[in-house]
C-alpha cells in the first residue's frame, strides 16, 4: 500500500465519516435516524447480533428439553410440548430472517457494498432507511408473540397448513400465528424494497472503470440474492396472503375436505384446498431464500481465499457465472421439500434432477477456493481461517445434498434429523462462518480497529470443533430414526421407544457440544467488546486488500479523488518470489514499473 | 495487466479531480432525441452517479420497474392459484368427485370499468409527455415560468379523477354482486374474483397516493427533475397496473 500517492491514516467507513454524513446533528439522528448506508449497515449488525442470541439462547433450550425432558425452567416450569414447538419456529423464523438473511445480505450489503462498486451512497438511501425499519418493526412484532394468549405459534418457519391455518390447532396457532404472519409480511416488504436499492445501486452507481467483469465476487453474490430477494419474497406475501384468508375469510385455499384437526371435523366453508399449494408457494420462496443466505458468503470467501494466499481468485469469470447459475437454479428446485408430502412422482423426478444439477456450479466453486489455495502460502488470519472453515463446512454440509436429492431416500430420511444436520452444516454452520469471516475481515472498516487474532483463532478453532461436534453427529441420530419436531425421546412405550432411547447418548454428546459451541461464541463477544473498547487502531489498509472498500481516502472522496478502478480484483505482481498487490484503484501509470504478471493469466 | 482494459493517453490525462458536482442543474431530460448515448451532455465525461438530471431519472425508474418486477411476482403467484383452485376437486363420502368451482358471473360494469382505467392510461402518458416536451422543459430551464407544471397537472389531475372513478365502479361491482348474495367466502371463485379486485384496488390506491404526490410535487417542488421524477414514476405505475388489470379481467371474464 505504501506505493499508494493518496495515503491518508484514516480509513474509510469509521464512526466519524458517518455521523460527518449525517450532518451534525444529535448522535440519536446520526447512528439510528439516519439514511447513512453505513450507520444502517451497523444497526443491521446489531439487530442480527440481537437476534442471534436470542435464537441461539432458544436452540440451547430445545437441547436441554430433548436430552433432559423432565428438568423444570426457571420462571417457567415444565417445558410441555407446545412450549417445544415454539422454540422450534421462533428458533427457525430468527435465525433464517433476521440473522442469515439480513446480516450478509443488508448489513455488510450497506456497509460494503457502495464502496466497493465506488459509489458514496446507496441509490435511494431514504428507501434504505425505511426498510431497516420496516424489519426491526417486524423482529419487534415476532419477538411479542411470545407475551400474548397462547405464546408463540408452534408450527415451525414454514408454517405448514393445516396446523397453521387452523386456530384451533394448539395454543400459538391463534394470536400468536398471526403475528407471525404480519412480522414476515413486514419483513417481506422491508427485504423487497432493500433488494431493489442494492440493485440499482450496483447497476447505476458504479464508479469509473468498474466494469461487471471487474465487480468483485461479492458484488456478484449481493446482486444475484437481491434478484431472488424480489422475485421470491413477492411470492411469500401472496402465500402468506392467501393464509391470512384461510385463518380469517372463510376461504380454503391450503385447507381440504374432511380436514379433521384436533378431534374435531372441520365442516365449515367450502373445503377444496390442499396444503401442498401452500408448500409449492412457500418453497418457491424458502429454496431462493437459502442462497440469499449463503451467496454473500460464497462470494466473500472467494475473495478472503484469494486475498490471504496472494492469489487471483481461480477462474474469476467462471466464478461469476456460477453464482448467477446458483441463483438460476435455486429458482427450479423447491419441489425438492416436498417429496414426502404428496408430490406427484414425475414432478419428484424433475425437481430431483434440477437439485443435482446445482452440484455442478456448487463444485466448481469448491474447485476454485480450492485451487486458489493450493500449493499458496497463505497468511493464517482469523478471517482466512473462518473461510476456510466455511469451505469445509459447505463440503460436509453440501455432500449430504446429492443424497437427499433422490426421492428414494429421502423418503427414509425427510423427517429425520439427517435433514436437521445438512441443512444446519451448509446453511446455517457455513453461513455464521461466513459472516465471521466477514466480521474479522471487514472491522477496521466497521470500527477502524482491528480484532484481536489470538482471541479469533481460538474462537474459530472453537467454533470448528464445537460445529462438527453438533452437527454431525444429528446424521447418527437421523439415520438411526430420529424424528424432527419430537418434543420428547423418552418414556415412549413400544418399540419406537425403545429405537429412539437408544440414540439418547449421543443426544446427550451432541447438546453438550452445542453447549460448547455457544459458549465459544462468548470469547467472540468478548473479543468484540474488549476491541471496541480498546483495541488497537487498524492501518487502513491492514490486509493489504485489492478492492476498492479498502481504498485510503474513500470517506474524503466528497472532496478528494474520486477512485478510478484498472482492473479485476486479487491481482498481484511477482518479483522476487514476493507477491505485491494491484489493488484496484492503482494507477498503472504510477506503479514503479511494469510488473511481472503471471497471476493474471486466464480468462480475463 | 489483465487485457480487459487498457488506459489510453487520453484517459489518463483526464482529471480525477472531484468537483463536487452532482449534475444537479444539468440540462433536465427531454422528448429531444439527437441520438447517441450522452446526446450532447458530454453524458461519458462524468462518473456515474454523478451525470444530472436524466441519470437520477433513469435511477428511479430502474427502482420502479425492479418494484414492478416484484409486484407481477405477486399477482403470477395468485394467477397460479387461481387455476390451480379452479381444477381441484375431491371425492366425497359417496365416492363422487365434486369441484366446488362455480363461475362468478362479472358485473358488466366492470367493462366500464375498464374503458375508464385504460382511458386513465392515455391521460396519464399525456401528463408524462408533458414533463418532456422539449421547448417548454428548455423554457423552465431557463427560468421562464413554469409552463411545464401549469399543462402537466390538469392531465394528472384527470388520471387522478378517472382512477377514482374506476375505485368506484369496482365498489359498485362489489356491491352488486354482493346484492346477488355473492360474498368473498361464497365459492372458490368468489375467492378469487374478490381477492383480484381487492388486491389490485389496494395497488391503484396506492397509485392514487403517487397521483395525489406528483399532483403536489407540480406545484410545491421547485426543482424541474423532482417534478419529473414524480410524475414519469407515477406515471409508469399507473400503466403497469392498467396493464395487469386488463390481464386480471381477461382471466376472470373469459377463464373462470
Amino acid at each position: 500500500m505504501s506505493q499508494s500517492p493518496y495515503l491518508r491514516r484514516e480509513s474509510a467507513g469509521t464512526l466519524a465519516s458517518s455521523v460527518r454524513l449525517a450532518g451534525r446533528t444529535s448522535p440519536i439522528r446520526c447512528h439510528l435516524f439516519t439514511t447513512d448506508h453505513r450507520a444502517i449497515g451497523r444497526l443491521y449488525l446489531w439487530l442480527a447480533l440481537l437476534s442471534v442470541a436470542i435464537g441461539t439462547i432458544l436452540s440451547l433450550l430445545m437441547r436441554l428439553h430433548l436430552t433432559w425432558p423432565e428438568r423444570v425452567l426457571p420462571f417457567h416450569g415444565p417445558v410441555l410440548p407446545e412450549d417445544y414447538l415454539a422454540l422450534v419456529t421462533i428458533h427457525g423464523t430468527l435465525m433464517l430472517f433476521f440473522v442469515l438473511t439480513t446480516a450478509p445480505q443488508s448489513g455488510f450489503g450497506n456497509l460494503i457494498l457502495p464502496s466497493q462498486i465506488g459509489a458514496r451512497r446507496m441509490a435511494f438511501p431514504l428507501i434504505n432507511a425505511v426498510s431497516f425499519w420496516v424489519i426491526a418493526a417486524a423482529l419487534v412484532v415476532l419477538l411479542s408473540s411470545t407475551f400474548v394468549p397462547g405464546g408463540s405459534p408452534i408450527s415451525g418457519w414454514t408454517a405448514y397448513p393445516p396446523l397453521s391455518a387452523v386456530p384451533s390447532a394448539g395454543p400459538g396457532q391463534g394470536t400468536g400465528i398471526d403475528l407471525w404472519l404480519a412480522s414476515i409480511a413486514l419483513f417481506a416488504i422491508g427485504s423487497t424494497m432493500s433488494s431493489i436499492n442494492q440493485l440499482v445501486t450496483v447497476v447505476r452507481m458504479r464508479c469509473e472503470g468498474m466494469t461487471w467483469g471487474r465487480l468483485p465476487l461479492t458484488v456478484w453474490a449481493w446482486i444475484t440474492a437481491s434478484m431472488l430477494s424480489i422475485l421470491a419474497f413477492s411470492v411469500l406475501l401472496a402465500a402468506l396472503l392467501l393464509l391470512f384468508c384461510d385463518r380469517h375469510l372463510a376461504t380454503s385455499f391450503y385447507l381440504p375436505v374432511g380436514d379433521v384437526v384436533n378431534g374435531t371435523l372441520r365442516a365449515a366453508g367450502s373445503h377444496n384446498g390442499s396444503p401442498l399449494l401452500w408448500l409449492h408457494l412457500f418453497w418457491f420462496f424458502g429454496h431462493p431464500e437459502v442462497y440469499i443466505a449463503i451467496l454473500p458468503g460464497m462470494g466473500l470467501t472467494s475473495m478472503i481465499l484469494g486475498n490471504f494466499s496472494r492469489r487471483r481468485v481461480f477462474a474469476y469469470r467462471t466464478m461469476i457465472t456460477t453464482t448467477l447459475l446458483i441463483g438460476f437454479l435455486g429458482i427450479l428446485v423447491w419441489g425438492h421439500h416436498m417429496f414426502v408430502a404428496g408430490l406427484n412422482p414425475f414432478a419428484g423426478t424433475a425437481f430431483s434432477i434440477s437439485t443435482i444439477a446445482i452440484a455442478i456450479p456448487a463444485a466448481a466453486k469448491v474447485l476454485s477456493w480450492l485451487a486458489t489455495i493450493w500449493r499458496s502460502r497463505p497468511s493464517y488470519t482469523t478471517a482466512f481461517l473462518f473461510s476456510l472453515g466455511f469451505v469445509s463446512l459447505f463440503i460436509t454440509g453440501g455432500l449430504s445434498g446429492p443424497i437427499l436429492a433422490q426421492p428414494i431416500l429421502d423418503q427414509y430420511l425427510h423427517n429425520t434429523f439427517f435433514v436437521v444436520a445438512h441443512f444446519h452444516l451448509i446453511m446455517a454452520m457455513a453461513g455464521i462462518f461466513g459472516l465471521f469471516s466477514a466480521t474479522y475481515y471487514w472491522f477496521p472498516l466497521l470500527a477502524n480497529r482491528t480484532l484481536h487474532e489470538g482471541l479469533g483463532r481460538i474462537h474459530f478453532v472453537g467454533s470448528l470443533l464445537g460445529a462438527y461436534a453438533t452437527f454431525l453427529p444429528m446424521h447418527l441420530t437421523g439415520l438411526a430414526g430420529e424424528p424432527r419436531h419430537y418434543a420428547q425421546l423418552t418414556s415412549i412405550p413400544n418399540a419406537a421407544g425403545d429405537l429412539l432411547a437408544r440414540t439418547l447418548p449421543l443426544n446427550r454428546g451432541i447438546t453438550w457440544a452445542a453447549f460448547f459451541l455457544a459458549g465459544t461464541q462468548l470469547v467472540f463477544l468478548a473479543n468484540l467488546l474488549l476491541t471496541l473498547w480498546r483495541g488497537p487502531r487498524s492501518s487502513p489498509n491492514p490486509w493489504d486488500a485489492t478492492t476498492l472498500e479498502w481504498h485510503p481516502n474513500l470517506s474524503e472522496s466528497d472532496f478528494g479523488l474520486l477512485p478510478v478502478v484498472y482492473r479485476e480484483p486479487s491481482q498481484y505482481a511477482y518479483q522476487n518470489g514476493e507477491a505485491r498487490a494491484l489493488p484496484q484503484w492503482i494507477d498503472p501509470a504510477l506503479l514503479p514499473s511494469a510488473p511481472s504478471t503471471s497471476g493474471d493469466r486466464g480468462v480475463s | 495487466m489483465p487485457a480487459t482494459y487498457t488506459p489510453s493517453k487520453p484517459d489518463l490525462d483526464k482529471s480525477r479531480l472531484h468537483d463536487n458536482d452532482n449534475g444537479a442543474g444539468r440540462r433536465p431530460p427531454t422528448d429531444k432525441r439527437t441520438g447517441g448515448g450522452g446526446e450532447g451532455d458530454n453524458w461519458q465525461s462524468r462518473p456515474q452517479g454523478q451525470r444530472g438530471p436524466r441519470e437520477r431519472l433513469g435511477r428511479y425508474r430502474m427502482g420502479l420497474f425492479f418494484a414492478l418486477a416484484g409486484d407481477l411476482m405477486f399477482f403470477i403467484a395468485i394467477v397460479s392459484v387461481f387455476f390451480v383452485a379452479r381444477t381441484t376437486g375431491h371425492f366425497d363420502a359417496y365416492n363422487r368427485y365434486i369441484n366446488e368451482w362455480l363461475p362468478t358471473a362479472i358485473p358488466p360494469v366492470l367493462w366500464l370499468n375498464t374503458a375508464v382505467l385504460l382511458l386513465s392510461s392515455v391521460t396519464m402518458e399525456l401528463a408524462r409527455r408533458r414533463m418532456f416536451h422539449e421547448p417548454d422543459v428548455m423554457e423552465e430551464w431557463f427560468g421562464l415560468g413554469r409552463p411545464i407544471s401549469r399543462r402537466s397537472a390538469p392531465w394528472v389531475a384527470a388520471t387522478l379523477c378517472l382512477g377514482l372513478l374506476f375505485l368506484a365502479g369496482q365498489a359498485l361491482a362489489w356491491k352488486q354482486l354482493a346484492m346477488q348474495r355473492v360474498f368473498f367466502a361464497s365459492n372458490p371463485s368468489s375467492h378469487f374474483f374478490y381477492l383480484i379486485t381487492y388486491t389490485h384496488a389496494i395497488h391503484l390506491f396506492l397509485g392514487i397516493g403517487g397521483l395525489m404526490l406528483a399532483l403536489w410535487g407540480l406545484y410545491a417542488s421547485r426543482q424541474l427533475e423532482t417534478r419529473q421524477i414524480l410524475v414519469d414514476c407515477a406515471a409508469w405505475y399507473w400503466h403497469s397496473m392498467g396493464v395487469f388489470w386488463v390481464f386480471l379481467f381477461l382471466l376472470l371474464a373469459y377463464f373462470q
